[in-house]
């Protein structure tokens, strides 16, 4: 059993899915999916717990040896991200039932359900897999899932907001099939160990050359890099609540291990950052993002508006610790990935719960909720805090270890623009207090009640998280740390 | 004493942290809220008084609480210039928590369990400051006040308090983000330590462009000390009700503001390192300049509580002018400057409030012939405003002295000039108000109030109608102190002389 748990950890929800849609009954579906999330997520820490205590695990599909077969492979960074995505999950399922049965119609929730899961499936999958074109399959399934899960919504403009995504998704995964092939081509491998080794030969040819460029533009477009996110503010302010706050918490995430991934990993440190300036074009294209993202959030009437531009700024920030290509840079990404979840999924989270009681999200609803979700609301500011960066919260660990990796390597200008974008988060953060606190409500009437504990559960448990790995950062860091050290390997 | 020094340390901490959750619980029933407030200050000065004599007879308190990063802790440890502030603010937190008893209830402020709350969030951030082993921990408390003193100023809740708080927090937040925090960490990547360590962390060899850059970013990034181009936040406090202007806005967050410089200057840089740093010659003209214009557009305000404000920002200069001098006196003077303007200025504003309360004027110009109505709350006035001039018989001169002395010491003839020209400033636009209060001599200018007052020309009894008999008692002892403190400055000369002495 404890051999196979690689394998289990995508095939569960996969198979849940079709389970789910022969439950009919959506109080059941919802409960067999949070069972199935949990196990999930066990699975996971068992999987980090080994990963840890014994290095890297390799599992062969079906006994077929790795070049050949399918082999799934977990090292520390893969197994923290599935702890990040089935932890999220499960956290996100708790409120799920609730929120939905305001935003979407009785006839679909079942089908919430099966497209939650098998999303949380093709992210597990990308993330566990050690094949190249396991990987395409699987951004696949997370991707057509998350088209049809943004669809949704219940505002009309969500139709609106799956189909930009689904033009643009198409064209990164289309971007990535056309790298993994090139590589194929090249070297007849599609097992991503075999890859780094192939790689290295045929390094000097332009196809390889090629088949990089594709590969990191598709993936791109998937994490959202500026100026590559068009299609994400929309897609996360229209989607049913819960989606966005897993989606935010995940999906770019996993988009983000994909670079990482095929740039140290199959591609090779000293292949990434030698042949192409990519050291100055994310850098670039990372600040640009942190200041075009917090600026855009500024002016946002809809607050899940608001704070989806802020995780534009917020890739922004991972995607610039990740140009210093140093392991404290590498470091400072996996941490914010880590943090980054933990915030933004709190938030997410809190804006369902506006949402649930208010039935929208926009700036002038929030007039005067200090009062009527003194909970809900201090969640939001604790969140927003972390997302500044406030000591004591896991925005100012990953902030700390941002600066330092961009000290270590002399940028100074991109320091001072790196505070100065937290800056901005501070301002768009405020917006929302003053009017939650200082304004009286817009209608008098005291239908607004603090959320359901169904909402208030796992908020709090994310915003305890937030201030617990603010202050107890052992866990986190020594993950984040190994595994960007074991990332560049030798060469360091 | 059963408990040890290190526990009574971090109970220091802990204790107000406790009372915020004994006041919520307690919100409902006010005297029970206010015993609570008054019991644990009480208690917290108990501590600081025996801390105090700890560290008198020379022991090395100092407790670990959490290492965060690798090498970088939340650690505590008590030196002179800690036990200085530390002592300064639980004493004036009980007096200011007698006074905001009597000016609260009969001012009859909303939310007042929210304010005691933060007020004592705020006092546990101060003691975390005060009594900081290293650069980080202070910084996350630094942090904290500003967060925990945001609800504070907004208290009232209207635009002018939301556009007050707006600018409070935005400079507080952005100095502390922009540069303190990049000061920090440029500081630990330099010299690998965040720890205040006697005569500075940096080796030397140090390059002195950074240091000097480091030096800019400490002295801007600590947006609390109120240095000029970063002022503007605490007239903006200034909508808060008056207690929190008084303790906050006079003692604790400016305080921690200064205290932090100094500490800096000392522990971080060293007085050497910091006499031949380029960057603070500099720095010592800007908080010349910030002493000179804070006195003179103090002048121009009507608001009293705005002219007490400005006069505040040129009173922190001088704490900073004396702790960048880097001479011995320099030092003296800022540490003991904190403790007596903490005495005046706290004095003048809890006048500022009783006037509010009492007869409900707030612009200087409607307070002639007051002094009749209000003579206690003028002669206190007074005396407050003779202890920030810096003449005797007030504690105020003692730490104006050692000013002058370090500029002096160090030939800063420009800066010398400044510091006398400000002293000038302070009589004309401190001291027209009880003098005009008592004599308000000029019938050309027939207001209303004016005449009102002329009516009944004779002093009565009866035309007495002070502030509140709480804020009044209140307001009796922290006149006293500034008086004693002129006659019996011994120990806290001896303490500010104990700052130094670490050093060697």
């Amino acid at each position: 059993m404890i051999a196979h748990l690689p394998i289990l950890q995508v095939i569960v929800p996969l198979m849940a899915a079709p389970i789910c849609l022969l439950l009919k009954r959506t109080q059941l579906a919802w409960l067999f999916s949070i069972i199935v999330s949990c196990i999930a997520f066990i699975i996971s820490l068992f999987l980090l717990q080994q990963v840890m205590v014994s290095g890297v695990i390799t599992y062969e599909l079906g006994g077929w040896e790795a070049p050949w077969g399918i082999e799934y492979r977990i090292d520390k960074l893969n197994a923290l991200l599935l702890v990040i995505i089935s932890s999220i999950s499960t956290l996100v399922l708790f409120a799920a039932h609730t929120s939905i049965s305001k935003e979407i119609n009785e006839d679909k929730q079942v089908f919430f359900y099966v497209l939650y899961l098998l999303s949380l499936t093709g992210m597990l999958g990308i993330v566990a897999t050690g094949d190249a074109f396991n990987v395409f399959v699987f951004l696949e399934i997370s991707s057509l899932s998350a088209y049809a899960l943004i669809a949704l919504g219940n505002d009309r403009r969500a139709i609106w907001a799956a189909f930009q995504y689904l033009i643009m998704g198409t064209i990164g995964a289309t971007f990535i099939l056309i790298g993994i092939g090139l590589m194929y081509q090249m070297t007849g491998t599609l097992n991503m160990e075999d890859l780094s080794q192939r790689l290295p030969q045929v390094a000097q040819t332009h196809t390889v050359f090629t088949a990089y460029v594709f590969v990191i533009v598709g993936v791109c477009l998937k994490l959202a890099l500026f100026p590559l996110h068009l299609w994400l503010p929309n897609a996360y302010a229209y989607a049913p609540s819960v989606v966005t706050a897993f989606f935010a918490a995940t999906a770019t995430k996993v988009a983000i291990y994909l670079l990482i991934r095929f740039t140290f990993s199959v591609f090779g440190v000293s292949f990434s950052f030698t042949t192409l300036p990519l050291q100055t074009l994310f850098l670039i294209l990372g600040l640009a993002g942190i200041f075009a993202g917090s600026i855009a959030a500024i002016y946002q009437s809809n607050i899940k508006h608001l704070f989806a531009y802020s995780s534009i700024a917020q890739v922004g920030y991972i995607i610039v610790a990740f140009s210093t290509s140093t392991v404290t840079g590498l470091t400072a990404s996996l941490l914010h990935l880590f943090n980054h979840a933990l915030m933004k999924g709190a938030i997410f989270l809190a804006l369902a719960a506006v949402v649930y009681r208010l039935g929208n999200a926009q700036l002038n609803s929030f007039y005067g909720l200090g009062r009527q979700m003194p909970f809900t609301m201090a969640a939001l500011v604790i969140g927003g805090l972390s997302l500044i960066g406030v000591p004591l919260t896991v925005g100012f660990i990953s902030k700390w270890y941002l600066l330092l990796a961009l000290i270590e390597n002399g940028w100074w200008f991109a320091t001072v623009l790196v505070l100065l974008g937290s800056l901005l988060a501070v301002v768009y953060v405020w917006r929302i207090v003053e009017v939650a606190y200082f304004r009286e409500p817009l209608n008098k009437d005291s239908s607004v009640k603090e959320a359901p504990l169904s909402f208030l559960l796992p908020i709090w448990v994310l915003i305890f998280a937030n201030i617990y790995f603010g202050i107890d950062t052992r866990f986190s860091l020594q993950v984040a740390q190994e595994a960007a050290v074991s990332l560049f390997g030798v060469t360091p | 004493m059963s408990i040890s020094l290190e526990v009574m340390l971090q109970l220091a901490i802990l204790i107000p942290l406790l009372a915020t959750f004994v006041i919520y619980v307690t919100g409902k029933n006010q005297n029970l809220r206010e015993t609570v407030t008054i019991i644990t200050s009480l208690c917290l000065f108990y501590l600081i008084v025996n801390l105090y004599q700890g560290v008198i007879s020379g022991a090395i308190i100092s407790a670990f609480w959490w290492e965060l990063l690798p090498g970088l802790d939340i650690s505590f440890t008590i030196e002179p210039l800690g036990i200085l502030f530390a002592l300064i603010a639980s004493f004036l937190w009980i007096v200011t928590t007698i006074y905001a008893i009597g000016y609260m209830r009969s001012h009859q402020e909303k939310n007042q369990t929210r304010f005691y709350l933060c007020f004592a969030l705020a006092i546990s951030a101060v003691m975390g400051i005060a009594f900081s082993a290293n650069l980080f921990t202070l910084f996350i408390f630094y942090e904290v006040l500003t967060l925990s003193t945001y609800p504070l100023v907004t208290h009232a809740g209207t635009d002018k308090a939301k556009k007050g708080g707006r600018v409070y927090l935005g400079i507080l937040l952005s100095t502390s983000i922009l540069f303190f925090l990049l000061a920090i960490v440029i500081t630990w990547f330099v010299a690998g330590t965040l720890d205040f360590t006697s005569g500075g962390v940096f080796s030397d060899d140090v390059d002195l462009g950074i240091a000097s850059i480091l030096l800019v970013l400490f002295i801007f990034g600590i947006g609390k000390a109120a240095i000029m181009p970063f002022h503007r936040w605490l007239p903006a406090a200034m909508v808060a009700p008056t207690p929190v202007s008084a303790l906050l806005h006079a003692v604790a967050v400016v305080k921690a503001g200064v205290f932090t410089v100094l500490k800096i200057c000392v522990f971080i840089f060293g007085l050497d390192l910091l006499s031949v740093l380029p960057s603070a010659q500099f720095l010592l003209y800007l908080a010349g300049a910030s002493v000179l214009l804070a006195s003179i557009v103090a002048m121009k305000q009507d608001n009293l509580k705005a002219r007490l404000a400005y006069s505040t920002i040129s009173q922190l200069g001088y704490i900073t002018i004396g702790a960048l001098l880097a001479t011995s006196s320099g030092v003296i003077g800022s540490s003991m400057h904190i403790a007596m303007h903490a005495f005046g200025k706290i004095t003048l504003f809890f006048c500022a409030g009783a006037i509010l309360v009492a007869a409900h004027k707030s612009k200087i110009s409607e307070m002639r012939g007051l002094g009749r109505q209000m003579p206690l709350t003028f002669i206190a006035f007074f005396i407050a405003s003779l202890s920030i001039i810096g003449v005797p018989p007030t504690g105020g001169t003692w730490s104006k002295w050692f000013l002058l002395v370090g500029t002096l010491e160090t030939e800063q003839w420009v800066l010398m000039m400044a510091l006398m020209l400000s002293s000038l400033l302070n009589i004309a636009y401190l001291l027209p108000i009880p003098f005009y209060a008592f004599v308000p001599c000029s019938p050309s200018n027939n207001s209303a109030i004016y005449k009102s007052i002329s009516n009944d020309s004779k002093f009565t009894m009866a035309g007495i109608k002070e502030g509140p008999l709480l804020s009044l008692f209140a307001i009796g002892i922290t006149t006293m102190a500034c008086l004693i403190l002129f006659i019996y400055p011994q120990p806290l000369f001896e303490l500010a002389t104990a700052v130094l002495g670490v050093k060697e």
